[in-house]
This record gives structure tokens, C-alpha cells and sequence, in this order.
């Protein structure tokens, strides 16, 4: 079934509900490889019910998945880890584990059930460690983090695990001016060059006018718009979305939106 | 936080466990020079050790090894570090059908078959009711049993309340957990033989599990059934323990501390040291029972946790310096 042609992520005909609201009607969707969405909506939308509904931890109401051409509901959740990673909106350690026993845990999936992990295992979350600038941190337990620095080990976990698909629920949490650019871009930038392809939930439009080169808005009772970012991510698809007006202007950096 | 090389703390978990064991055969109302003892075939000596001492020194130690494998699985199934193998109610179940059997007058194997089945019962209780209709989070199973496991109190406590004060002291000892009557620990060394290798090879998912359910998932556990294997195997184990040798408090709940905090993190390290932590733990508080107001003992559970105690907070002290440095 799987195809070269095959999009990394497609749904067909999804429908999504939670505690009685619909999130998506219908929706069609497919994700090709280097390409990276971005997913913008109201608090409260859907946004991380869709991302974990792509991912299959928890069941759509209808419709159809496909990871890399294959029904995801027929993947085993080992076979979707690695090719599907994602990173969560909240992280919580009720145990103790340093920051390179953390983002080691990354390589499970890629072990089989009485394998350790190996050196070059290691290097892959050294290599991780050190793109998110965590190197100083190797040897500090999670537990005593910051807020963001707990979310660069959650991504150097992630890219850790080497997957071609990421989903991103609000990655830029917690993280400064400085990690939220640099890191975002050169996240995007990497894994357009290794044909991955990224898809995040993001509060910040201008953020999201950066670096994503497709745009999924979710407009609430089940309807969708979603193409290429310069047909969706209208003044006007923008002000309906978040029903607050807004003013576009044209810089240097690209568009970006200030509300009025 | 401390880096640990696998092989020497195992081995030196070894060595703990043999010496300890060592002592525990030596400690007693009769003073037995073990190793001639053992070659004089007819003597008393020889009978004590063979039918007492170490039929109650391999209970000491398999019943330890059963709770710290149990009380590491409950920490990561409820993912509380506060969790020990009695938190859902296993012991209470235990504990009626064993104080009932005592008030109708069973001993031995009729009271430890009694106690099984209560532990039985009791787990199929709480996994029914916390599954309910809806799929079962932590929280709920932890509140079904931790509910239940009230429940038991209060029948414990009529139990003693109206019971005759001849049976009190036995009920008593029971309830503290004793090894006093140990036999040789069949149906609790099968259980361990089982439960140790498919603890070490659910390990590498376990690790995963702790970092919670959505996590796991995420990167490759299957989370319900892993969560469903923990817990027959936590309570098989809590329950082959009770019946051995009753409620053993403390040594569940900080026998994967020690080790978490002198750096076993990592389960695949942690499910085998526990057990010999526990069983290690287990046999020094058994010898101590036996020698601080000789020719009487004390429950073991009372030295379980006098012993336990400042040995756990000693660590947890010493622990924070090594954070903050």
C-alpha cells in the first residue's frame, strides 16, 4: 500500500469530537514531506485534540488516518513511534532521571525489548542535547529545571527519537525571545532539509507567519481552513478566527499582525 | 545527580544479601555454629537449622524481594512516588480473610490459603470498580483502592474489637507481619521466579511509563496492556508476601527510594537491585527482631521500619546536598 507518492500524514474524512464539541467535519487533509503547518485557533478549539488524534492516542469519531500510506489504527505503537514523534503542551516528572537519561529515552522505539542502548545511540542524544544547548545540563535531574529548559529537553528528546514527522503542540512554550526564534527556525530549517516534515500548534500568528509554509485554522463547530500559508492566513480569515480586529503590515522580516 | 555503574552495585547488592542472610541463620534463642551443625545429621542442631532457621531466613528474604519488586511497579503504575505494594487495598483483603480464619480457628496452611484468596479477591475488586465504564486512569484506581483499602481498616479493627483476647496477640503479630511460623517458601519462591524476568523485560517500557501515560504512548508502549501486566504482577507479588508473612510495612515503599536515590533510576537496574534490597532489608530486621529483647521477638514489621526509617531519610539528606551542588 505504501506508495513513493504517499503524503507522510493524510486524513480522509475525519471527524473529531470531544465532550460534546466538534472539532473537525469531514476534513481532508495531507501533509508531504519538507513541508511544515502550522495550526492556529481559539483557546479551547481542538488544536491539541486534533495533533493527539494524528498521532492515534486517542480515537477519532470517523474517518480514515494514514502514516506514510498505512491506516494508522493498523500500526503498532511501536511502528508509529518511530516515524510519528510528538512533543506534549505540559510535561510532568513525578520521578527523579537526569537530562541525558531523559532524552535517551527517546531511542525506544528503535530498540528491541532486551537491547541497551548502544554508543551510537548515545551520540544521537548528545547531538540533541547539544543543538538545544543543554550540553551544561547533562547531569541535572529534570526535576530541578526551568520551565523552559524543561521544554528543550522535551525537543532534544523528540529529535532524539528521529522521526520524519513531528507534531508540535505549542513548542514555543516557556521558551524566551531568543530559543523561540532560533530554535523554531533552525528546527524547521533541518527538517526541511532531511524531508521530515513538522506540524504545530502555535498561539503566535507573527511566529507562525515565519516559519510555516502551510497554515490549518480551526474555526470552531467543525470547520476547517487550511493551504498554503498565503491563502489562509488572511487580515480576514484572522479576525474571524480570533474576533479581535487587526492590523497588517508589510516589514522587512515578512507580514506581521499587531491587534487594535 | 549521582552516576552509577551497573555491575558493582549489583554486586555489592549481592554480597549484602549473602552476609545478611548469613547473620539471620545465625541468630537465635539457641547459639548454632552453622557450619558444623549442618554436617551433624541427627542432631538438634542440625533439625533446628533445617526446620526453622533457614525455612524462615529464605521466607525473610523472598518476601522482601517480593514487596520491593511490588512497591517499584505500584510507584510507576500510579506514577506516586508515595505508592507502596498495600496502597490499593491488596494487605486489607488479606488481612480480613486471615483475621477471619484465626477467629474460626485455622493456622497454617488454611490461614495462609485464606489470606491469598482475600488478596485475590480484593484486587479483582478495585480493578473492576476502577475500570467502571470508561477506561481507568491513575487516579481512579488509586482512589478506588485507596478507598477500599479504608474499607478493610474499619473491618480490621471490628474484627479485633469483638474478637476474644486469646486470639489478640496472634491477630496482633499477623497484622504487624511475622515470621515466626515460616515454612519453606514454595508458592513464594515460584512467584518470584515468574515475576522477576517478566518485571526485567517490561523494564525498558516501564522506564517510559513514568514519565507518564500520553509520553509513553508516544514513544511506543502499549499502555494499556502494560498498565494491566503491572498490576497482576504487583499484586500477585503483594499478595505471595501477605500470605508468607503479613502485613511487612516499609519495605515496598523505600526499598526503590534507596536505590532511585543512590542512582539506580534507570529500571532495568532498579527491578533486580530492588529485590535484593528488599529481601536484604528484610533479613537484617528479621535478626534484629530476634536479638534486641532475647529470648522474645518483636514483630518484623516494627524493625522494618524502625530500621527502614532513619535509613531513608539519611539518604534522602544526603541526596539533596548532591542536587544542589
Amino acid at each position: 500500500m505504501s506508495k513513493p507518492s504517499a503524503a507522510l500524514l493524510e486524513c480522509r474524512n475525519l471527524d473529531i469530537e470531544i465532550g460534546g464539541t466538534q472539532i473537525t467535519r469531514d476534513l481532508n487533509l495531507r501533509i508531504a514531506a519538507g513541508q511544515c503547518w502550522c495550526i492556529l485557533g481559539r483557546n479551547g478549539s481542538g488544536k491539541t485534540t486534533l495533533l493527539h488524534t494524528l498521532a492515534g492516542l486517542r480515537p477519532a469519531r470517523q474517518g480514515q488516518i494514514f502514516l506514510n500510506g498505512e491506516t494508522l489504527s493498523s500500526l503498532g505503537r511501536r511502528q508509529v513511534a518511530r516515524q510519528l514523534g510528538i512533543l506534549f503542551q505540559m510535561q510532568t516528572d513525578s520521578f527523579p532521571a537526569t537530562v541525558l537519561e531523559h532524552v535517551m529515552q527517546g531511542r525506544h522505539p528503535h530498540l528491541h525489548a532486551w537491547q541497551w542502548e548502544s554508543a551510537s545511540d548515545q551520540t544521537v542524544a548528545l547531538a540533541a542535547i547539544k543543538q538545544l544547548g543543554l550540553t551544561d545540563l547533562q547531569t541535572r535531574n529534570i526535576q530541578t529545571l526551568s520551565g523552559g529548559e524543561r521544554q528543550r529537553v522535551a525537543i532534544a528528546t523528540l529529535l532524539t527519537q528521529q522521526t520524519r514527522l513531528l507534531l508540535l503542540d505549542e513548542p514555543s512554550n516557556h521558551l524566551d525571545l531568543h530559543h523561540r526564534l532560533s530554535l523554531l527556525d533552525e528546527l524547521v530549517a533541518n527538517c526541511k532539509q532531511a524531508q521530515q516534515s513538522v506540524l504545530m500548534s502555535l498561539h503566535d500568528i507573527n511566529l507562525a507567519a515565519r516559519v510555516a509554509d502551510h497554515a490549518l485554522l480551526l474555526l470552531g463547530e467543525g470547520q476547517v481552513a487550511h493551504g498554503p500559508i498565503d491563502e489562509v492566513l488572511t487580515s480576514q480569515q484572522l479576525e474571524m478566527l480570533y474576533g479581535h480586529p487587526l492590523e497588517e503590515f508589510q516589514t522587512a522580516a515578512g507580514r506581521a499582525w499587531l491587534p487594535r | 545527580m549521582p552516576q552509577l555503574r551497573p555491575l558493582p552495585l549489583l554486586l555489592a547488592l549481592v554480597a549484602a544479601s549473602l552476609a545478611s542472610a548469613w547473620l539471620n541463620l545465625n541468630t537465635g534463642s539457641a547459639h548454632i555454629a552453622v557450619l558444623e551443625a549442618l554436617q551433624q545429621v541427627d542432631s538438634l542442631d542440625h533439625q533446628i537449622l533445617l526446620e526453622l532457621r533457614i525455612p524462615r531466613m529464605s521466607t525473610a528474604f523472598i518476601t522482601g524481594a517480593l514487596l520491593g519488586i511490588a512497591g517499584a511497579l505500584m510507584q510507576v503504575l500510579l506514577r506516586n512516588p508515595l505508592a507502596d505494594p498495600y496502597i490499593l487495598g491488596v494487605s486489607g483483603g488479606a488481612s480480613v480473610a486471615a483475621l477471619l480464619a484465626i477467629t474460626a480457628g485455622a493456622s497454617g496452611m488454611i490461614l495462609s490459603g485464606s489470606a491469598f484468596a482475600g488478596a485475590l479477591l480484593s484486587t479483582l475488586l478495585v480493578f473492576t470498580l476502577a475500570h467502571g465504564r470508561g477506561n481507568w486512569d491513575s487516579t481512579r484506581l488509586l482512589l478506588t483502592g485507596v478507598v477500599l483499602a479504608a474499607g478493610w481498616g474499619a473491618v480490621i479493627s471490628l474484627l479485633l474489637a469483638i474478637s476474644p483476647g486469646t486470639q489478640l496477640h496472634g491477630m496482633l503479630f499477623w497484622l504487624m507481619g511475622d515470621l515466626g511460623f515460616s515454612r519453606t517458601p514454595l508458592v513464594g519462591s515460584l512467584v518470584l521466579l515468574f515475576l522477576l524476568p517478566v518485571a526485567l523485560a517490561i523494564s525498558p517500557s516501564l522506564n517510559l511509563l513514568a514519565r507518564g501515560e500520553l509520553p509513553a504512548a508516544s514513544l511506543g508502549v502499549t499502555v494499556g496492556r502494560l498498565r494491566t501486566t503491572i498490576y497482576v504482577l504487583a499484586s500477585l507479588a503483594t499478595a505471595s508476601a501477605v500470605t508468607q508473612a503479613g502485613n511487612i510495612g516499609f519495605v515496598g515503599l523505600i526499598a526503590p527510594h534507596m536505590l532511585r536515590l543512590l542512582g539506580a533510576r534507570d529500571h532495568r537496574l532498579l527491578i533486580p537491585g530492588v529485590a535484593l534490597l528488599g529481601g536484604t532489608l528484610l533479613l537484617l530486621a528479621d535478626a534484629i527482631s530476634r536479638l534486641i529483647i532475647e529470648p522474645r521477638q518483636l514483630p518484623v514489621g516494627v524493625l522494618t521500619a524502625l530500621l527502614g526509617v532513619p535509613l531513608f531519610l539519611l539518604l534522602l539528606f544526603r541526596s539533596r546536598q548532591l542536587n544542589n551542588e
